[in-house]
């Protein structure tokens, strides 16, 4: 496969930024979109360019590490996948295909298509633990839960955090990523002592990283390589309000 | 309050104030169907609620200043949510390719805007009658015969378009503000869309026949 790319570069922080076309060729379907990316890299080292600077970690779609904005989709337009688990296969021969950075104010452009997620770490800081006795895992059953419960918690706990959600929300929220964190927890016996406080502290701190309010479009769980369900924000919008009652 | 989560909560608790308002209004304007009579009798009673435990128009000015009060907030939310989502994203995307939501969660904010200008002409045409042929002081139902006369299509027509537009606006709104305020879950989801679906269905057709019928001379 022959490719045009449409890449961000940005040499740090401080810089513009901008667009830059390059021609990749002989790209096999069976690579994933990293080893692609892989491939330019390589030539631009040897040529003695700078190569484009990308997250990326497990490269098995768990670690939540990778993920740039593809044609305009985070991840790319492959449903509930990371783009690292993205294969070539997905693409013409010949397509042109636009490469940018996670968009938002907290997520700030460290080079190229890194960006800086601490807000996310900010945001598990302010709430999203429990404080109970670590220790020894306790005895399997000793505290019953609902099968119902524990396959939400589940689904909930399955966010890998790599900030899609933030990049395809078009009011740049971080609802659906801190939702999931608090649900994870608020579902469980073991994070009910907490759980009003938690909802409103971490939902503060999203606020104070800047992040935008949420408006419902449903943008962010259609790109979640997780899939994590919209409904997850109503149980943190239940638990937030709820804390402020009190 | 100040939270943008705080704001959400106030945009869902006006909007369900103002979704009430509606379907009274609407019924209140299908009476239009039942003669001139009953529309002005309907008008007159709107007036004397509760009379004479409560003065001339006492009940129907509350109403309206909860109203007032709702439509300001239910705007002051969106605006400054509008402006927190605008700075959380200061460099736009090359290329954006929407994955969900459809055309009305897309126009919320345009949608309102435009609702907003539309209830200014609404209340200077039917309420105030400056810009009716017959002016203020007339019975409500000659101003609204007036107001949809043939003449006077392109009233008519804005009428459409603003009707729509607030129906797009429910579509999204309402099945949004049970989300907001925490009572929506996946079990609820098909319900609340469909509930949502069809009150907006039911209030642009219940708003759009009175003035459609006047103007195709159905009601004169």
């Amino acid at each position: 496969m022959n490719l045009t790319l449409k890449v961000w570069r940005q040499s740090g922080p401080t810089d513009a930024g901008r667009m830059v076309t390059y021609k990749v060729e002989d790209v096999s379907p069976d690579m994933s979109f990293l080893e692609m990316l892989d491939v330019l890299n390589e030539r631009l080292i040897i040529e003695g360019d700078d190569p484009v600077a990308f997250d990326h970690d497990c490269r098995e779609g768990i670690c939540g590490m990778c993920g740039m904005v593809i044609n305009g989709v985070a991840h790319g337009e492959q449903r509930a996948t990371t783009t690292c688990q993205l294969h070539m296969r997905h693409f013409e021969d010949g397509a042109t295909i636009t490469i940018e950075p996670w968009r938002a104010a907290p997520f700030p452009v460290v080079k190229d298509l890194v960006v800086d997620r601490s807000a996310f770490d900010r945001i598990i800081q302010a709430g999203g633990f429990v404080s109970v006795p670590a220790g020894s895992a306790p005895d399997a059953h000793s505290v019953p839960v609902r099968k119902e419960d524990a396959d939400s918690a589940f689904d909930a706990a399955t966010c890998i955090g790599c900030g899609a959600c933030v990049a395809a929300c078009p009011n740049g929220s971080a609802s659906l990523f801190t939702a999931a964190k608090i649900t994870h927890l608020s579902l469980l016996p073991q994070g009910q002592p907490e759980r009003l406080t938690r909802a409103k502290a971490m939902v503060d701190q999203m606020d104070a990283e800047g992040f935008g309010g949420c408006t419902n479009t449903g943008e962010c769980t259609a790109v979640c390589p997780k899939g994590i369900p919209l409904d997850t924000i109503a149980r943190m919008n239940s638990d937030y309000l709820q804390a402020n009652k009190k | 309050m100040a939270s943008s989560n705080g704001k959400k909560a106030v945009m869902a608790v006006t909007g369900a104030v103002m979704v009430g308002f509606l379907v009274l209004h609407m019924l209140g304007n299908l009476k239009i169907f039942l003669g001139r009579e009953s529309f002005n009798d309907y008008a007159h009673a709107l007036r004397t609620l509760l009379e004479p435990i409560a003065p001339y128009r006492s009940v129907l000015t509350i109403l309206e200043i909860i109203l007032v009060v709702s439509v300001v907030l239910h705007m002051w939310a969106a605006i400054s949510l509008a402006r927190r989502a605008k700075q959380a994203r200061p460099v736009k995307y090359v290329a954006k390719k929407s994955q969900a939501g459809g055309y009305a969660t897309h126009i919320m904010r345009w949608g309102g805007l435009t609702i907003a200008l539309y209830v200014v002409w609404h209340l200077l045409d039917l309420t105030f009658g400056v810009v009716n042929p017959k002016g203020f002081d007339s019975a409500p139902a000659d101003r609204m015969i007036a107001g949809f006369d043939p003449s006077r299509w392109w009233v008519t027509l804005i009428y459409l378009v603003a009707v729509v537009l607030v129906g797009l606006h429910l579509r999204h709104g309402v099945w949004s503000a049970f989300q907001t305020l925490g009572w929506a879950n996946r079990a609820r989801y098909k319900a609340l869309r469909a509930t949502a679906s069809l009150l907006s269905a039911v209030l642009v057709v219940g708003f759009l026949a009175p003035p459609l019928a006047i103007t195709f001379g159905v009601v004169k």
